[in-house]
């Protein structure tokens, strides 16, 4: 027996871990198709646009400014080995834009969002009104999910895009007052090197990050335990699956859009 | 009238129904009593599709639950939950109307409101109450609201679940005269579970005991005093010995 608990343990994690990867992917689908067919609830959207976009600015923002001053930091002392201190604006510009913008901004917000999701809707379940809204002839899925991750995704790449430029802030400010560029030579560097593709890629792994932050918030949610125990779990559950879902797929991303 | 025959449902061994058999004539109030934990909850909810029975059949009417519309289905009932089940984020009046503001039912916004507003006072609540948040209402006020937003697009049936749990006596009182008031106003049908005698007498025509996953004793309230069931004389009167083990 204990020569094959172990394996027994492995292939029970084994067997949970693909029972999870399908209930979540029924979810995906059943969000999808919702999305898709009336009632909209156009209200409720509005709340989610404002309470995952508006008020995760902050948060984006101060992340992407100080990334993107240490980048510079970073950049200009790993440069300096091979006198390649002029590549600063650039890197920076590039980086924040294709990878450190998305990616923080979206662990970001998965921390903010995806735990305020599953912990509102896992209350609303262990209070019985999820149940509520069914005997109202109210879809649970339209009511809360689809308004979530509707919003989610479409203003995730306004956030990243703010985020960006906030980086790239950052960057400049680092350059021009410790790194001593000349701010003609830096703003023209920053914008001569950055491709649109740069910019619209990072945009695109930003609107991926708002749907997976969103549908695992509300996943973790309407799947919640009992009691604040189940609601603690759902919200931890909610951020470490999202968090994960995000770097996976930003490596995916990153090969499909760039790999030669 | 609800019928429920022969409905199975288990949660992994845990077997909560065993065959429920019972019926709900058209403007009568059912009561079902039965201790903590003997799936009162789950066979209201089973009714209204809530949880999904393992077996047996549930109509309405003569019409299966389980294929009937839903959203035309769902507008005939009404329930009041137990713990009110109020939408944190929207205001009092917003969660009486809420039936109101979407779907088939749908009424303009000042409509709504003032419907809303008449209900709250059928109630007993003032209108100012009308534009405050759920969190800012005492329990018996909650429950209140929930009651009012269980009637407030006048179902022909309405599920009450534990009304008066986690209440002080006289509120319990209102809340009871209350449902007693509404339930014969409206001539609706009523089913609501409860282990608190109180409200079985006060709002009972027929009562039903659940024990065991099995409808262990039902008729008339009158009869629910000499009905010589030693199961329902042992739960009415509250004594620890008896045929239901007291440590379930």
């Amino acid at each position: 027996m204990s020569l094959l608990s172990p394996i027994a343990l492995l292939g029970r994690n084994c067997i949970g871990l693909m029972a999870a990867i399908g209930r979540i992917s029924i979810f995906f689908f059943q969000t999808l198709s919702h999305i898709v067919r009336p009632p909209f609830y156009l209200k409720e959207f509005g709340h989610a646009l404002l309470t995952i976009g508006y008020f995760s600015l902050p948060v984006v923002g101060l992340t992407t400014f100080f990334t993107g001053g240490a980048l510079a930091l970073q950049i200009y002392a790993g440069g300096a080995r091979f006198s390649a201190e002029a590549v600063v604006p650039s890197i920076v510009a590039i980086g924040m834009a294709r990878e450190l913008g998305p990616v923080l901004g979206g662990l970001m917000v998965a921390a903010r969002v995806a735990s305020s999701i599953a912990a509102e809707i896992g209350t609303m379940k262990v209070t019985e009104q999820i149940d509520a809204l069914v005997t109202l002839s109210t879809h649970p899925m339209k009511y809360l999910t689809v308004p979530r991750v509707l919003a989610a995704t479409l203003v995730m790449p306004v956030l990243i895009a703010v985020g960006d430029s906030i980086g790239i802030l950052g960057g400049y400010i680092v350059g021009v007052t410790r790194l001593d560029f000349n701010s003609a030579v830096y703003l023209h560097n920053t914008i001569n090197f950055l491709e649109p593709w740069d910019i619209i890629s990072g945009l695109i792994k930003g609107a991926v990050f708002g749907f997976i932050v969103a549908l695992m918030g509300c996943y973790y949610g309407m799947n919640s335990g009992r009691g604040a125990q189940g609601v603690g779990h759902a919200t931890k559950s909610a951020v470490v699956a999202a968090s994960i879902m995000i770097l996976a797929s930003n490596y995916l991303l990153t090969e499909l859009f760039f790999s030669a | 009238m609800i019928t429920l025959e022969n409905v199975h449902k288990s949660f992994g061994a845990n077997k909560v129904l065993q065959g429920i058999d019972l019926t709900i004539a058209r403007g009568q109030s059912m009561v079902i009593i039965g201790g903590s934990g003997t799936g009162k909850s789950v066979a209201l909810k089973s009714i209204l599709g809530l949880v999904t029975p393992d077996s047996g059949t549930i109509s309405v009417d003569g019409q299966d639950v389980t294929k009937v519309e839903r959203d035309a289905f769902l507008a005939r009932f009404g329930m009041l939950f137990q713990g009110g089940a109020l939408f944190d984020s929207l205001t009092v009046w917003q969660n009486v109307a809420f039936r109101l503001l979407s779907g088939s039912l749908k009424r303009p916004k000042p409509e709504a409101r003032e419907i809303a507003i008449e209900k709250l006072r059928r109630v007993g609540l003032k209108p100012e109450v009308a534009d405050l948040f759920p969190a800012e209402l005492s329990g018996g006020m909650q429950k209140r609201v929930g009651l009012a937003r269980a009637i407030a697009a006048e179902p022909e049936i309405i599920f009450f679940d534990e009304p008066t749990t986690g209440l002080d006596p006289i509120m319990s009182g209102v809340i009871n005269e209350l449902i007693r008031e509404i339930v014969v106003e409206m001539g609706a049908t009523a089913m609501t579970i409860t282990h608190d005698m109180s409200s079985v007498r006060a709002i009972a025509d027929q009562v039903a005991m659940l024990h065991d996953g099995v409808i262990q004793w039902s008729g008339p309230v009158a009869e629910m005093d000499n009905s010589g069931d030693p199961y329902l004389d042992q739960f009415i009167h509250g004594r620890a010995q008896g045929p239901i083990e007291a440590v379930r």
